[in-house]
């Protein structure tokens, strides 16, 4: 048995168990905090920031990620507060740019009142959570599709050799993708590097 | 070589070493380093050999082709020894005559050494000149003293007795202490205690551990650490044996540009040969401590500076920030302990271990001790790199060091810290520079870039070409910084190309709250900051670019005009020749008109127009005057003179 840790989230004394990240202890609890790049079969990523959650230190306050947070004893966790849902409505008006119709997005930005026409639109559809590549990777490990380039230049891309043998019988990142953008983008190399009926 | 087998070994090495060589022989140091090489340096050490050959001097007088001693602006540096004549600016054929004179005749060459520009007092020693006098040269002054290619120049300047003290008169908690009590912070931009960081290490469980040197140093502009690895890469390796000792780790590794070929080859003959004389490798000067030093060369991405996305790098990986909260000194490189510290913070370990943390804490401020290198640039008269004791102003390093704003122009501000740092006005020149002082301004001491800028340059452009930067090296991992930058970026471009709105500055301000406060590492973090420091000292130019379309400096080519002023003109044709769309009438004794409607506002006409005649000036925010009625375009010569 490991050790038992207890903190506070929204009011909750909750226990949690040593090495949880503060997200596992609130789900455990029922608790949501909303993810766009969390997926419980990956190792916490930290990019998409959408979980950030804030922490009471007395009279001072940190935001933190809480997919790579771990528990300590305890602490106190806010999942919503004016800070933290100024930050998720934020991050929410910038990924809307890019994918103003994901039913993901669009769900949670009713509920932060975010504006999906705050940014100019910028129609390259992929929010860059970066599922597909480390279900790819960590889960089916078969490593077909990796981020080429970087910063607001970065994109998905199969690697058709890798794609063309192994993606037909698996496609286990289709269903993973929150804007259907990657469905697009293997199609397209499909169709371009290797096409299963040209001849 | 036979390797040395103990400290009193390297003693009597290096006093061999001292009475082969003759103190009063005549030595020639040149510059080497990377800007003197591009004034032709190599050329100059070529003439140099080439002379004393051909006068039959080779026995009698040394050359080196050293590292960099920081005056850039008047490379090539020549310093002759033993009499510290410095001669700047010196080309191959001034070469005979240094040779006849100086060497033979022992006579200084007056039109070599440096004139002060408006007194025209004349400086033969180092010393004397304004650019050397105000500063504190501990780490840089060494580079003049040794061939940075040889281990034996570095052991006669004291080298590796640091590392031979510490080895075998302190233990490794007294050479933490020592470190801890220095106060010396991190010098690569984070300004973190280094003592504490090496403490975190050394009590971190672990029986392998790692020190490691950032040398990736990717600021525009800056070349502070360029100039020490090329110039004393032992230095460099003699800090980080310590560290190692000190930490208990046995493994080092260099992670360096590969866009610095100089440092890399250095820093790689500087391994070596410190592995031929036992200072490196196993059982160091017969000590029992083991210790190797790889070299890893970055691919050139700003973000790999970064400590944890510069790990990653090493282990193989997409140099990307790691997202987890852990300290890098507990878990770091392949999740072990390691202590990353940037060139600058290694070169001073020698420093302090040899004259103690007393020694080093007289100088600079209550919270930054010591001395800092910056590279000084921009519209400045004297570039170069400048050390200078923490706790000096920003104007005595403009004005004394710097030698001003040149062509009579004004100052403007100060851009420090890097691309992620901020621009400082003129009202705040009196701020004492340091770790604290310049974040509380909206800047940051980063690694040490000092970017002058005077009146011709636009604030939101300075901004904008930052923002730009960063956008362009961020690593793309975390929304806020990928998308805020992208966003930011645009905003910008809108803003210097007059299509700002009202509204802008406030989704700018909010942009950049969401980056400090949500992005995964210290590149988004801290990228706001030339956004926020320009808006914070430079509102009024934001607001006339939006709400005039004036660019109050008269640069952002979308916002200006060019008009041709017809009681200065004298039809030189000058203009019309090199205007690149044919946009200007006029012809011999007939007054020069820009075609607005053709203008595309290069600046083509404004560069070729003669200084004498002055004729083309910018507007911005207000047409041009019509131009002058067909009729009264000749030129009455009679009138205008």
């Amino acid at each position: 048995m490991s050790k038992k840790i207890h903190l506070q989230i929204d009011g909750r004394d909750i226990e949690a168990e040593e090495g949880m990240t503060v997200l596992e202890a609130a789900h455990s609890a029922g608790i949501k905090i909303p993810t766009l790049c969390f997926h419980h079969e990956l190792e916490p990523w930290g990019g998409c920031r959408l979980c950030m959650v804030e922490l009471e230190f007395g009279d001072w306050t940190r935001l933190v990620v809480s997919c790579v947070y771990l528990v300590e004893e305890g602490l106190v966790v806010k999942t919503r507060s004016l800070k933290v849902d100024k930050t998720r409505k934020g991050i929410l008006e910038l990924l809307l740019a890019h994918a103003p119709d994901s039913p993901q997005l669009t769900a949670l930005a009713e509920e932060y009142g975010a504006d999906r026409n705050r940014f100019e639109q910028d129609a390259s559809f992929c929010i860059h959570c970066g599922l597909c590549v480390r279900y790819c990777a960590e889960v089916a490990e078969k490593h077909a599709l990796g981020f080429i380039d970087r910063g607001i230049r970065k994109e998905i891309s199969f690697i058709p050799e890798i794609a063309a043998k192994e993606c037909n019988d698996c496609k286990g990142c289709f269903p993973l993708c929150p804007t259907s953008y990657l469905q697009a983008a293997f199609v397209l190399v499909e169709s371009l590097a290797f096409p299963r009926n040209g001849k | 070589m036979t390797q040395l087998k103990s400290p009193e070994e390297l003693d009597n090495y290096r006093q061999t070493l001292s009475s082969g060589r003759d103190a009063n022989m005549p030595c020639i140091s040149i510059c080497a380093g990377t800007g003197c090489l591009a004034y032709g340096a190599a050329e100059v050490i070529g003439a140099f050999k080439a002379e004393i050959e051909k006068q039959g001097l080779t026995a009698k007088v040394d050359t080196k082709g050293t590292g960099c001693p920081g005056y850039c602006e008047k490379g090539p540096v020549v310093v002759i020894y033993p009499e510290e004549i410095c001669y700047l600016g010196v080309m191959p054929e001034d070469v005979p005559e240094i040779i006849t004179q100086t060497i033979v005749g022992k006579k200084v060459v007056d039109r070599l050494v440096y004139s002060d520009p408006d007194s025209g007092e004349k400086a033969i020693h180092e010393a004397d000149i304004p650019y050397y006098k105000h500063q504190k040269r501990f780490l840089l002054s060494s580079n003049t003293l040794i061939d940075s290619r040889s281990i034996d120049d570095y052991l006669l300047i004291n080298g590796y007795s640091a590392l031979s003290k510490a080895l075998f008169q302190m233990t490794a908690e007294e050479v933490v202490d020592e470190v801890k009590k220095s106060k010396l912070r991190g010098r690569g931009g984070g300004g973190f205690p280094t003592g504490r960081k090496w403490e975190g290490s050394r009590e971190a469980p672990g029986e392998v551990k790692y020190v490691l040197v950032n040398a990736d140093e990717g600021d525009p502009g800056a070349f502070m650490d360029r100039a020490l690895l090329e110039g004393n890469p032992h230095s460099i390796l003699e800090g980080l044996i310590i560290g190692g000792y000190a930490i208990g780790a046995h493994e080092g590794y260099i992670y360096v540009r590969q866009e610095y070929p100089l440092a890399v080859e250095n820093i790689k003959l500087a391994i070596e040969q410190a592995e031929e004389y036992g200072l490196l490798g196993k059982d160091i000067l017969g000590s029992g401590f083991d210790f190797t030093v790889k070299v890893h060369q970055g691919a050139g991405a700003f973000v790999c500076g970064e400590s944890t996305a510069l790990m990653t790098a090493l282990e193989g990986r997409a140099g990307e920030p790691r997202p987890k909260y852990v300290r890098s000194n507990v878990k770091g490189l392949w999740n072990r302990p390691s202590v990353l510290n940037n060139v600058e913070t290694w070169a001073n370990v020698p420093l302090i271990i040899n004259r103690g943390a007393d020694w080093f804490t007289q100088y600079g401020t209550q919270g930054s001790k010591g001395t800092k290198i910056f590279s000084l640039v921009g519209k400045i008269t004297n570039t170069g790199l400048v050390e200078v004791p923490m706790g000096i102003t920003l104007r005595d390093i403009i004005y004394k060091i710097g030698g001003g704003i040149p062509g009579g122009k004004k100052f403007k501000a100060i851009q420090t810290g890097g691309p992620s740092g901020g621009c400082i006005p003129e009202t705040l020149l009196d701020l004492e520079v340091g770790f604290d002082e310049l974040t509380e301004a909206g800047s940051m001491m980063g690694s040490g870039g000092m970017i002058v800028m005077d009146e011709d340059t636009c604030m939101v452009d300075v901004a904008r070409y930052f923002i730009h930067f960063l956008a362009d090296e961020s690593c793309g991992k975390c929304v806020p910084c990928r998308e805020g930058l992208r966003q930011m970026d645009r905003i910008l471009k809108k803003i210097t190309e007059g299509r700002g709105e009202e509204g802008d500055t406030k989704t700018l301000e909010e942009l950049s709250e969401l980056a400090i406060d949500a992005s995964l590492c210290a590149l988004g973090k801290s990228a706001p900051n030339p956004l926020l420091s320009t808006l914070r000292y430079f509102k009024d130019e934001y607001e006339a670019h939006i709400k005039e379309k004036r660019c109050p400096a008269l640069s952002c080519k979308e916002l200006i005009s060019y008009y041709i002023d017809p009681e200065k003109c004298l039809a030189c044709l000058a203009c019309m020749r090199k205007c690149p769309v044919d946009g200007i009438s006029g012809g011999k004794n007939r007054i020069h008109v820009i075609d607005q409607e053709k203008c595309t506002s290069c600046g083509t006409c404004l560069d070729v127009c003669p200084a004498k005649f002055d004729a083309v000036v910018k507007y911005s925010g207000e047409p041009v005057p019509p131009p002058i009625p067909e009729e009264k375009r000749t030129i009455d010569r009679k009138k205008k003179k």
